[in-house]
């Protein structure tokens, strides 16, 4: 059977920053099967086409919620979007963060700008078991703070160790100023007994996982989450191949193990 | 034929059979599918009637270089691969998914597109397309997702077969794990036989679907003599391949060669044309595109061919990820013969040779990967 998109409706649309949006859906019949945090489904925008988003929240009534952030056609169309609005879905699709592999250990989240919503229900997943867990801790890096998602909720969260940092201040920033990694030393969690999860820009990534690993996390716990061109997400297109992988069918999510030799090669 | 006879039984057909087998499968509702000649090449078309099939036509081929030759002995199958591939009956240029309406009340709905799939019979597969076939089946309906359209072209195709008597200069299939012989995934194989006897097939029967098919049409058994110089001549064209790959571990020795100079030499010659993809009976990529109605309230989704020599196919916002031709042509020739292996467990090779005929800078998949393994055995010398 070929995925058609399912109709669903915007009940609630937050703007999170000048350029990103995140938008409440409920299913308006039959909703997707139930998305895993670190999942995506195909979002349609009528008329303008479909694109891949994480799940920035997950909710047992088959509602979910998209951080979209505006960077082209169809994420424009769909910032734009407003309540009562109806939308296409297709999913699940993909590999999710599976936090239960953390289970009584340091989890460590790593976010670059966006990269923080698809990350933002593993968070709260950890901090609604706190005995299941070791020290949550969670690091958020923007290039500005007008690029910061989830401001308020972040300094809600009742993690080990919170910490945001900017690239570049305004004249209000009171906090770090610096690229992310730098965090990595001041962040309490033991390498060797830790899980890491790490979502933003590639070069972010890169560089946030490698100093994990120098650090002494094992690669296989350093979880990604990797991004590609993406068609159909459903194996077929072929457009989302980082070498053997097809990011839909074997990612987004991927262990630092198998995504490090990938990366390091230039335009894989 | 009767239903006791083992479903490997050989049965031997004349010019006149296969003009009843055409006929049979057109009364059948079939839309037959065979080579015939068109604009200076043997294609693929529609067949009305076994009387277009290229009798006494073959090709010279060599790299960037496909010409009709006349042939003396008047057979129809005795031409090597063709500028396409079945795959443009299974899975083809541009389909439309499924469409989308929105009413004025503000309703939105989703339709799959399903139209009744043609029941095809495709006439003179070659070996090496039988199994790019189940390539393509393996990629488009193996796996947790299921190409739909293509699944149901593909479960009501019917595939004869045509053996290899006449390999082109362009051809490897045995040095990808194949050969000349149809071993798999047919309903009815032909072996043409052309001697002191007459203009003969030779009748090899896949399934009960091809074994009703022969029933049907006028038919002998197969004698010792057809039989024989079948074999002989399939067993020849095994020794007279025009190209080989490198007999090494090709997944091994392309995962290897990732950094390798090799890759800017035939950058340097590629144009990024894509073409080699275009007539690749397994590169299967698509892209999508929305296409909407003057009412704005009718939009529909197309999929079409696309080709990862395409600067667009790896787009992500600030620009492609592989914008150099020489990491298109490695992502190319990588994912044919290294990371099919690992995302569909097989080679996406067959050896059939049209990108080798095709390519407009006469590129030769053969050559750039001796070269690459040349280079990875004197790297290794050097290291020693
Ligand atoms: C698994 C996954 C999860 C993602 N999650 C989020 C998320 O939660 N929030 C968010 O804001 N963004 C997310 N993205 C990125 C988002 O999909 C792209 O920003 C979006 O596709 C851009 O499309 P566009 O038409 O708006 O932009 P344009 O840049 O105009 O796109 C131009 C063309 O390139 C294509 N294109 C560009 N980037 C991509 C891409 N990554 N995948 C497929 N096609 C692309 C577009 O479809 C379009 O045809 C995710 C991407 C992936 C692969
Ligand atoms: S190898 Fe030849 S056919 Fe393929 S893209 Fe390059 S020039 Fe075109
Ligand atoms: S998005 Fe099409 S194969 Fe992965």
């Amino acid at each position: 059977m070929t995925a058609v998109p399912v109709p669903y409706l915007v009940v609630d649309r937050r703007r999170e920053t000048e350029e990103s949006v995140t938008l409440r859906l409920e299913p308006v019949a039959e909703a997707l099967d139930d998305f895993a945090p670190g999942q995506f489904a195909m979002v349609h925008c009528f008329g303008r086409g479909e694109i891949p988003l994480s799940v920035s929240s997950v909710q047992t009534t088959g509602g979910l919620a998209h951080t979209i952030r505006n960077v082209g056609a169809v994420s424009d169309g769909l910032c734009a979007a407003r309540v009562g609005d109806l939308l296409g879905l297709r999913g699940p699709y993909g590999t999710s963060w599976e936090l239960d592999r953390a289970r009584g250990r340091d989890v460590l989240v790593v976010a670059g700008g966006i990269g923080l919503a698809p990350l933002r229900p593993l968070i709260l997943s950890a901090l609604a078991e706190p005995e299941a867990y070791g020290r949550v801790s969670v690091l958020v890096g923007a290039r500005t703070p007008g690029d910061l998602i989830a401001r308020e909720e972040i300094e809600s969260w009742p993690t080990a160790y919170t910490r945001v940092m900017v690239d570049w201040p305004d004249k209000e920033w009171r906090g770090d100023v610096g690229v992310v990694t730098q965090l990595l030393g001041r962040a309490p969690f033991d390498p060797a007994g830790t899980w890491a999860f790490v979502c933003g820009p590639e070069p972010m990534i890169r560089a946030t996982a490698r100093e994990l690993a120098d650090r002494g996390v094992p690669k296989e716990r350093i979880r990604v989450s990797l991004e590609r061109n993406m068609r159909c997400a459903t194996g077929h297109c072929g457009h989302c191949q980082l070498g053997p992988l097809l990011v839909c069918r074997d990612g987004p999510v991927a262990g630092w193990d198998v995504a490090e030799p990938l990366l390091s090669v230039r335009e894989l | 034929m009767t239903g006791t006879e083992a479903p490997e039984a050989l049965a031997v057909l004349d010019r006149d059979g296969l003009d009843a087998l055409v006929a049979a499968l057109v009364a059948d509702g079939r839309t037959v599918v065979g080579p015939t000649v068109r604009d200076g090449a043997i294609v693929l078309a529609e067949l009305a009637s076994a009387a277009e099939l290229p009798y006494g036509w073959g090709v010279e081929l060599d790299a960037g270089r496909y010409r009709l030759v006349r042939r003396e002995d008047g057979a129809a199958f005795a031409h090597s691969a063709g500028p396409q591939s079945w795959k443009s009956y299974l899975h083809p240029a541009r389909e439309r998914l499924w469409s989308a309406d929105r009413t004025p009340e503000g309703d939105l709905s989703f339709t799959a597109d399903e139209p009744e799939a043609p029941s095809y019979a495709f006439l003179g597969v070659r070996p090496c397309d039988l199994r790019a076939i189940a390539i393509q089946d393996g990629v488009l309906t193996g796996g947790r997702h299921t190409d739909g359209g293509y699944g149901k072209r593909r479960k009501r195709a019917l595939l004869i077969a045509a053996e290899c008597t006449e390999p082109g200069a362009t051809c490897f299939c045995v040095s990808t794990g194949g050969g000349p012989a149809a071993d798999a995934g047919y309903d009815l194989a032909l072996t043409e036989v052309v001697d002191e006897g007459g203009h003969r097939f030779l009748v090899r029967v896949g399934s009960e679907e091809g074994a009703r098919l022969l029933e049907q049409v006028p038919h002998r058994a197969a004698d010792m003599v057809t039989d024989a110089s079948a074999r002989a001549a399939v067993d020849a064209a095994r020794d007279r391949m025009g190209r080989a790959l490198p007999p090494v571990d090709l997944r091994t020795l392309l995962g290897a060669s990732l950094a390798a100079e090799r890759w800017d030499d035939v950058a340097s010659r590629c144009l990024t044309c894509g073409n080699c993809t275009m007539v690749c009976p397994t590169c299967f990529c698509t892209t999508t595109e929305e296409v909407t109605d003057l009412t704005g309230d009718h939009t529909e989704r197309w999929q079409r061919w696309d080709s990862c020599f395409d600067l667009d196919f790896s787009y992500l916002h600030e620009g492609p990820v592989r914008s150099s031709g020489r990491a298109r042509y490695r992502q190319w020739l990588t994912h044919k013969l290294s990371t099919w292996h690992d995302q569909f467990g097989t080679s996406g090779c067959v050896g059939c040779g049209r990108c080798i005929a095709w390519c407009p800078a006469g590129i030769d998949i053969t050559e750039e990967v001796a070269a690459l393994h040349a280079e990875l055995e004197t790297e290794k010398e050097t290291e020693r």
